[in-house]
């Protein structure tokens, strides 16, 4: 069945590939959006985050350096040798300039190899997986919004504080799961904490009653949710049938607003999380919020928010660079200060994670909520130092002080 | 406490009720699938598509019409039992007589036509459906707080399965079912529109999903993938059970359900496989199945 939807996804693929015009690259600006637009990631970006690309160009006024900006999305359906394969046909048919990579950790290891060979700027945008700026690392990827260790150290920090010392894991058994989960036992450990136990599950499971009785059993105080999407949605659901988050507290090591939008203030109260953005956080955000919502119907997540920023960080640093040679623009991408709704006095260091503050958010109760989206209170903000780290020097391109 | 195999005999209970809760869906699903099969002979891949359609109706129900979980048990199942039988009407027919390759393929180009629309419409995270307020909260088991939603899930499932059972292998009803499968166009020298039985055999297997849909409604999230991934177990579940076998895709739909409960606790990575690794085994010792007749 998978290999009859592969074959017809690909049949598609190259349908649509070729109805899109083949235009001479100099007279104009191509920005390309690989992304999930019908899997299990599609709501956190999509079709939401090409809205806030358009939003972007738009904003920016629709052209840089007299060249019109073209945007071209192709959905990935999580498999990195769609993603990989239409970016580098867009580079050498296009003549594209910069991806926007959305969801899937995988899809965007993929993509950063092929950045680095044809020597394209990447932005990783939806994508957890930190080693996209350690061992995966490229002198042409840039880690936007989030990642694995920002995450941990800001949910497992702050769940420790508040007294939470013995945890236990459900983990999403694949590459993000795994370096969520480790990133999370780590900070646990260092803090004082003790991991007791994790249990693997397969992706897109079913039924998660089985696993959570095992995370009963473990007598652990904490429930660290190592997944995401429908598999957060769903183990969260059931915790709170099997009123196993009386005794546990349950933790998002990565939610986005959509799903606790699924999942509902009665299921998701009390939770901790972290995000790298808002749509409640200040006037800017809620403006920001307000045009998104006239377009999409619903608040934007951090991911789409992100991906209006990172357009705009990369038109002006191409504005600024005078080109859109790939090594100049790279150079100004590192030199320049972020500061729009997104970030204030962001960075891109060395290693390609842009630098920024993120949030600790705990989620309200249905009471709490005062009106539709009101789902945050701000716990904690970290300045983006603490929370993305020092360089680990696993990435040749910054070496360890 | 006692142990077997290292785990807690209270765990390996736990983890019983737990997979016979999931075997009554496997259950279900197949039941439907061998109804269509056995007695209408198409090999339904979208199967799991009318399964998430169920659950939409209930929850779409309740927000447009506050159509309650009750009447949506009922509801729920007739609209898309009704929507099979147009899909077949309109369709499926046209594929009688030819091998049921042709009809595998047309029901999975529906099963991604219905999976795509549901998307486009309502998005790709899902969405809540409650638990009905008569049945919330748990019962205590002793050796584990079972909610009582999901034991009303295993009464209703073997309730149901034993009902289709009974009517199709010991009523007159099921008899005329059988026959129009054994040999349609003798049935219909007999006055009997045997075009409406076909027709209302796979609506009726449909309808079985579309109450499975609404039974899950209030576990998981209700969204347009739900079924993609189950619906692959569920044919394992047939075949393992014997292709078109009534009992066979009852029995095996539960016990199935136990096996993978007890891969859960003993080696979690293998749950998702260990349907198909059974499959294998059975398709090697006894390739009709375990209640075929071949």
């Amino acid at each position: 069945m998978e290999r009859v939807k592969w074959l017809l996804g690909v049949i598609a693929s190259v349908a649509l590939g070729s109805a899109q015009p083949v235009l001479a690259a100099s007279d104009q600006v191509v920005i390309g959006d690989i992304d999930d637009f019908s899997g299990v990631y599609a709501d956190a970006a999509g079709n939401g985050a090409v809205e806030a690309v358009k939003m972007a160009i738009a904003d920016f006024g629709g052209a840089v350096l007299g060249r019109k900006i073209t945007l071209l999305t192709m959905d990935h359906q999580n498999k990195p040798d769609i993603g990989a394969s239409k970016f580098r046909e867009w580079v050498d048919q296009n003549g594209l300039n910069v991806l926007f990579g959305g969801s899937n950790t995988g899809v965007s290891i993929a993509m950063a190899k092929v950045a680095a060979a044809k020597k394209v700027p990447f932005f990783a945008i939806g994508a957890g997986g930190a080693s996209l700026t350690n061992e995966d690392c490229t002198a042409y990827s840039v880690h936007y919004v989030y990642d694995t260790t920002a995450l941990a150290n800001g949910t497992a920090t702050a769940v420790i504080k508040s007294g939470g010392k013995t945890w236990f894991y459900l983990q999403a058994d694949y590459a993000f799961g795994a370096q969520l989960q480790s990133a999370a036992a780590r900070i646990v450990e260092a803090n004082g904490g003790k991991n007791l136990g994790t249990v693997r599950v397969p992706l897109g499971a079913q039924d998660f009653s089985s696993f959570l009785l095992q995370a009963q059993g473990s007598g652990a105080q904490v429930l660290g949710l190592a997944n995401a999407g429908s598999d957060f949605s769903n183990s969260l659901k059931a915790a709170t049938e099997f009123g196993i988050t009386q005794k546990m507290k349950p933790v998002a090591l990565l939610a986005f607003l959509t799903d606790i939008h699924s999942v509902g203030l009665q299921a998701a109260q009390g939770i901790y999380l972290t995000t790298g953005w808002y749509w409640d956080l200040n006037e800017e955000t809620r403006a920001f919020g307000k045009r998104f919502f006239e377009k999409v119907k619903r608040e934007p997540t951090m991911d789409q928010a992100g991906y209006y920023s990172a357009t705009l960080t990369y038109l002006n640093a191409v504005k600024s660079a005078g080109t859109t040679d790939s090594d100049k623009v790279m150079a100004e991408l590192h030199r320049m200060k972020i500061n729009d709704m997104f970030a204030k006095g962001g960075y891109i260091r060395a290693d390609g994670v842009m630098i920024h503050d993120m949030y600790v958010m705990q989620v309200k109760s249905p009471k709490e909520s005062r009106y539709p989206w009101d789902y945050y209170k701000v716990v904690k903000k970290m300045p983006g130092e603490e929370a993305f780290g020092p360089v680990t020097g696993a990435c040749p391109l910054a070496p360890k002080k | 406490m006692t142990e077997i195999l290292g785990v807690p005999v209270a765990v390996i209970l736990g983890q019983l009720m737990l997979g016979l809760v999931n075997g009554s869906f496997y259950a279900l699903l197949s039941l439907g699938l061998a109804v269509i099969f056995g007695l209408g002979g198409v090999v339904n891949f979208a199967h799991g598509a009318f399964y998430a359609l169920g659950a939409f109706t209930a929850l779409l129900g309740m927000q447009w019409f506050g159509l309650n979980y009750w009447a949506a048990l009922l509801v729920a199942p007739l609209v898309v039992g009704l929507l099979g039988m147009l899909c077949q009407q309109l369709l499926l027919r046209r594929l009688a007589g030819l091998d049921p390759l042709y009809g595998l393929l047309l029901t999975f180009g529906l099963a991604l036509v219905i999976q795509g629309s549901l998307h486009q419409l309502f998005g790709a995270s899902g969405q809540s459906y409650p638990v009905p307020a008569a049945l919330t909260g748990a019962i205590n088991l002793h050796f584990m707080f079972l909610p009582r939603y999901r034991a009303w899930v295993i009464v209703a499932a073997v309730a149901t399965s034993g009902t289709v059972w009974y009517v199709i292998e010991r009523t007159r009803l099921g008899a005329t079912l059988r026959a129009a499968r054994e040999n349609g166009p003798l049935l219909q020298a007999f006055g009997v529109n045997v075009p409406l039985i076909v027709a209302a055999t796979f609506g009726g297997g449909v309808a079985l999903a579309a109450l499975a849909g609404v039974l899950s409604a209030p576990l998981v999230l209700v969204s347009s993938e739900m079924g993609t991934s189950l619906v692959v177990v569920v044919f394992a579940v047939v075949v393992i059970g014997g292709m078109g076998s009534i009992l066979g895709a009852i029995v095996t739909g539960l016990a199935l359900g136990v096996i993978e409960g007890f891969t859960k606790v003993l080696y979690p990575e293998a749950s998702n496989v260990v349907v198909f690794v059974v499959m294998a085994l059975v398709l090697i010792l006894r390739p009709a199945g375990l209640f075929g007749k071949e």
